[in-house]
């Protein structure tokens, strides 16, 4: 089960990062995609379940379908605002669902589009989104093949909720998940992080600042394509949303029962995404991202499979960051600037901007 | 960023702490009071690269540690009003109170909301003239001055519906309060080089006096902490108590003049119960009575809270520089950013989460790290 | 405390009788609060904390500091010993960079 709205950032207030193990009611931390997600689908939605529950649950599920493994993805998005600098919902909504389809090595064949769409809501708007969804749709090669839509009252609902569920095919051989990591696999990033959080944050209400930062939201299932071309293994893909590098990275380390070994001056941050987190106080390693994903390649591959990287549209900037280590699994670390080292921990929730 | 990046310089960093090195020839235990100081030093790894005779004891400069638990209780009261719009720094929002938290009042309805600067909230009552805004005005002298300003704003503006929490606290009683303690460990201050941006220099050469330890005036880039650090243990090496300023290109010896006067203007010196510490006479600011119609103390009328610290709860001494937050036995346990019993383990300069954040490696609890569950999510 | 960083003024004006500046921070611009730095001017470098300029940046005071740690690694080599290293820095130092005793 995927993360919901909130692993997009949330314009009216922050996620909640606490635990409330016993609220009886949903709170915002529900929706974050961390440890609160993992608990809700752990005690409430399994259990209930029952039988018909698989016993894994990650960004996609990997099915055998007669023979063929089909991968089979969804996600919700309620994004505010429904326009950013570099795209839109829209985009977010099938760059979204494809990314987690093509994490698992699938390529993505078809989307199903369902909106949730609140009365009184411009018709132009609606307009926007879905020529977007058009448009990225096409660029990935995928098609929107089914769909569904709702209205519901004035008040009820935020303007736009859309959800798009895919399903893709996995090639024979391919084995790709967040449990394949081992010691020695390099860590390699697509390109440059950071950019889509700041985008976004760059028009949040109270925080406006201008930047020429526009999100990367993009189709990756090209550059996987590419990656898995070169005949090399990949271990692991994952796209680093909400919650950044360190989130993914700490989430795969926990998952494989890898350590893992940063070198931050190697990190790809560009300097008006460093500009902008020194402004408020922010670490690009938990900055969220879109259009960029992180793979664990074993050494004897990580030159050929980065090579096929940067001759890709997406890929161009890809970089080796950091490598797994069989020391402090789960944990990860990363080589400061000065040489010293320091944890990089799960973060909790959106990164808060500081005055200390 | 131009005059940022770099006093981050690593080769000039390196030439600093060979300095560093080859000065100190016995132990000494320094004090930085600031808490992006500390957040700095963890960040950048500086306490594992000093040598080993140079102990970095982590001050109380940390706003959100410090401000006091009633303070916080009050906040969460008049945040869960309704009509109200209570807007803040995001560092305050985990801060726990007595049983709650602003995240929680937000969960549970109120309308909370993080800003950038006072002036964001100031403009939110201006925008919502049928709802009362109240911002919380924590913070050191650096953030007094935003904050005053906009209550002055305000008056000027005659922007009825807005209204200010202050809980202020002052450094140098901070200093003096550490130095009066029986079981102070510190020879040596690196003082808050924001603060004293604001304020000057004035103040500490009485406390360089009382006490005789040295004082320099430190910045927050790497470098600029390592020569505050040098400098130090230069003094003491020496023998010598005086104060240095090392970070000149922003702290002129008088500070900034028209922020001193409207602080002189808009606020009024209190004693204050700093959280963890207690009561330090003199220690901090209140809205002064010619504002007293801005003061949310007076507006919402918060009275009869009743406040409860955890009990095994030890962020005082670690504010305190007596114990290292590993040393709590609580910590990584019972205590952890995601369940944190004190503010020290709350703000990511807090002393106890910069800890927990960059030093697990170091100082691991007894019981291993649990393993995370499956992902089951992005 | 005191996230307060370093920007350049890009342009000055009075809004609501209230000294605002755009200030540039390598790229990343937002609007500043300047009424605490009354003759601000375009060009200046200002350190800003919340939406306020608190204080001005001295850039020749900045190059000077670097150059002072320049030059310590240098000195580092011909000297080595600290105790020479600083009565060196005592002459070296002038009185605005240097040590306020008392």
């Amino acid at each position: 089960m995927s993360g919901s709205d909130l692993e997009r950032p949330d314009f009216d207030g922050w996620v909640c990062p606490l635990p409330l193990r016993d609220s009886p009611t949903i709170v915002m931390g529900h929706g974050g995609g961390g440890a609160m997600s993992a608990e809700l689908v752990e005690h409430l939605f399994l259990p209930a379940f029952g039988a018909a529950a698989a016993p894994e649950l990650g960004d996609s599920a990997v099915l055998d379908v007669g023979g063929a493994q089909l991968a089979f993805s969804t996600d919700s998005y309620v994004v505010r605002p429904m326009f950013f600098p570099g795209g839109s919902i829209g985009d977010l909504a099938v760059n979204g669902t494809v990314n987690d389809l093509a994490m698992s090595g699938a390529q993505p064949v078809a989307l199903s589009t369902a909106f949730i769409l609140e009365e009184g809501t411009a018709l132009a708007d609606i307009g926007r989104v879905a020529e977007a969804m058009g448009r990225a749709a096409s660029v990935a090669g995928v098609r929107l093949v089914t769909g569904d839509t709702k209205v519901v009252d004035a008040g009820h609902g935020d303007r736009v909720y859309v959800n798009t569920a895919g399903v893709g095919v996995i090639p024979d051989g391919v084995r790709i998940g967040p449990t394949q990591a081992r010691p020695g696999d390099v860590v390699i990033v697509s390109g440059d992080v950071g950019v889509h959080g700041i985008a976004v944050m760059s028009c949040r209400e109270g925080l406006e600042f201008g930047t020429e930062v526009e999100s990367d939201s993009a189709p990756l299932n090209g550059l996987v394509a590419a990656m898995l071309a070169t005949g090399g293994q990949v271990h692991v893909l994952r796209d680093p949303t909400r919650g950044g590098l360190a989130a993914t990275l700490n989430e795969i380390a926990g998952s494989s029962r890898v350590g893992v070994e940063l070198v931050e001056r190697d990190l790809p941050v560009p300097q008006p995404v460093a500009d902008a987190c020194g402004l408020l106080g922010l670490d690009p390693l938990f900055v969220a991202n879109e259009g960029k994903l992180v793979a664990f390649v074993p050494p004897e591959d990580a030159d050929g499979v980065l090579a096929a990287m940067r001759a890709h549209e997406h890929g161009k900037g890809a970089v080796a960051v950091g490598r797994c280590v069989a020391e402090h699994p789960g944990i990860v670390v990363t080589k400061t600037g000065l040489g010293g080292t320091r944890v990089v921990d799960l973060p909790l929730g959106e990164q808060l901007p500081r005055i200390c | 960023m131009k005059y940022l990046d770099e006093f981050s310089n690593p080769d000039l960093a390196r030439h600093l702490l060979d300095q560093i090195r080859s000065a100190a020839t016995r132990p000494w235990a320094i004090m930085e009071v600031c808490g992006g100081q500390t957040h700095s030093i963890i960040r950048h790894g500086i306490d594992q690269l000093l040598p080993d005779a140079v102990e970095m004891i982590h001050g109380p400069g940390c706003p959100v540690c410090v401000t006091p638990l009633e303070i916080i209780d009050k906040a969460l009261e008049v945040a869960a009003r309704p009509g109200v719009i209570f807007c803040s720094f995001g560092d305050m929002l985990r801060v726990p109170g007595s049983s709650s938290d602003l995240f929680r009042v937000k969960s549970a309805g109120g309308d909370v909301r993080v800003v950038y600067s006072p002036l964001d909230a100031l403009n939110l009552a201006r925008a919502n003239p049928d709802r009362q805004v109240v911002f919380f005005g924590i913070g050191f002298e650096t953030t007094a001055p935003a904050n005053a300003m906009t209550v002055y704003q305000a008056q000027r503006l005659g922007i009825d519906n807005f209204s200010l929490l202050v809980s202020h606290v002052l450094v140098p009683p901070a200093i003096a309060a550490i130095m009066e303690s029986p079981t102070c460990r510190v020879q040596g201050f690196l003082a808050a080089g924001h603060v004293c941006s604001v304020m000057g220099t004035a103040e500490y050469p009485p406390l360089v006096d009382r006490y005789g330890v040295p004082i320099v005036v430190t910045g927050f880039e790497p470098l600029d902490i390592l020569e505050g650090i040098r400098r130090t243990v230069l003094q003491l090496e020496q023998g010598r108590a005086e104060l240095e300023n090392a970070y000149p290109r922003v702290v002129p010896p008088d500070g900034n003049p028209a922020a001193k006067a409207m602080l002189a203007d808009v606020f009024a010196v209190t004693d204050r119960a700093w959280r963890g510490i207690g009561m330090i006479p003199a220690s901090g600011w209140r809205l002064a009575d010619k504002y007293r119609d801005y003061d949310a103390e007076v507006r919402f009328d918060v009275g009869g809270i009743r406040t409860e610290e955890s009990s095994i709860c030890r962020s005082g001494e670690v504010l305190q520089g007596l114990i290292k937050p590993h040393e709590c036995a609580a910590f990584g346990k019972e205590c952890t950013p995601r369940n944190p019993l004190g503010a020290t383990m709350v703000s990511s300069e807090g002393a106890c989460a910069a800890y927990y954040l960059y030093r697990r490696l170091e100082h691991a609890p007894a019981a291993e790290r649990a393993p995370e569950p499956a992902s089951v999510g992005r | 405390m005191c996230l307060a960083v370093p920007g350049q003024v890009v342009s000055v004006e009075d809004r609501d009788h209230t000294r605002m500046a755009e200030v540039d921070f390598g790229g990343v611009r937002k609007d500043v609060c300047c009424e605490y730095i009354p003759d601000v001017a375009s060009g200046d470098y200002v350190i800003v904390h919340v939406g306020f300029a608190i204080q001005r940046l001295d850039e020749e005071s900045a190059l000077n500091t670097l150059a002072e740690f320049e030059q310590m690694g240098i000195l580092e080599e011909e000297f080595g010993d600290q105790f020479a290293l600083a009565a060196r820095q005592a002459g070296l130092d002038d009185p605005e960079n240097g040590r306020t005793a008392r």
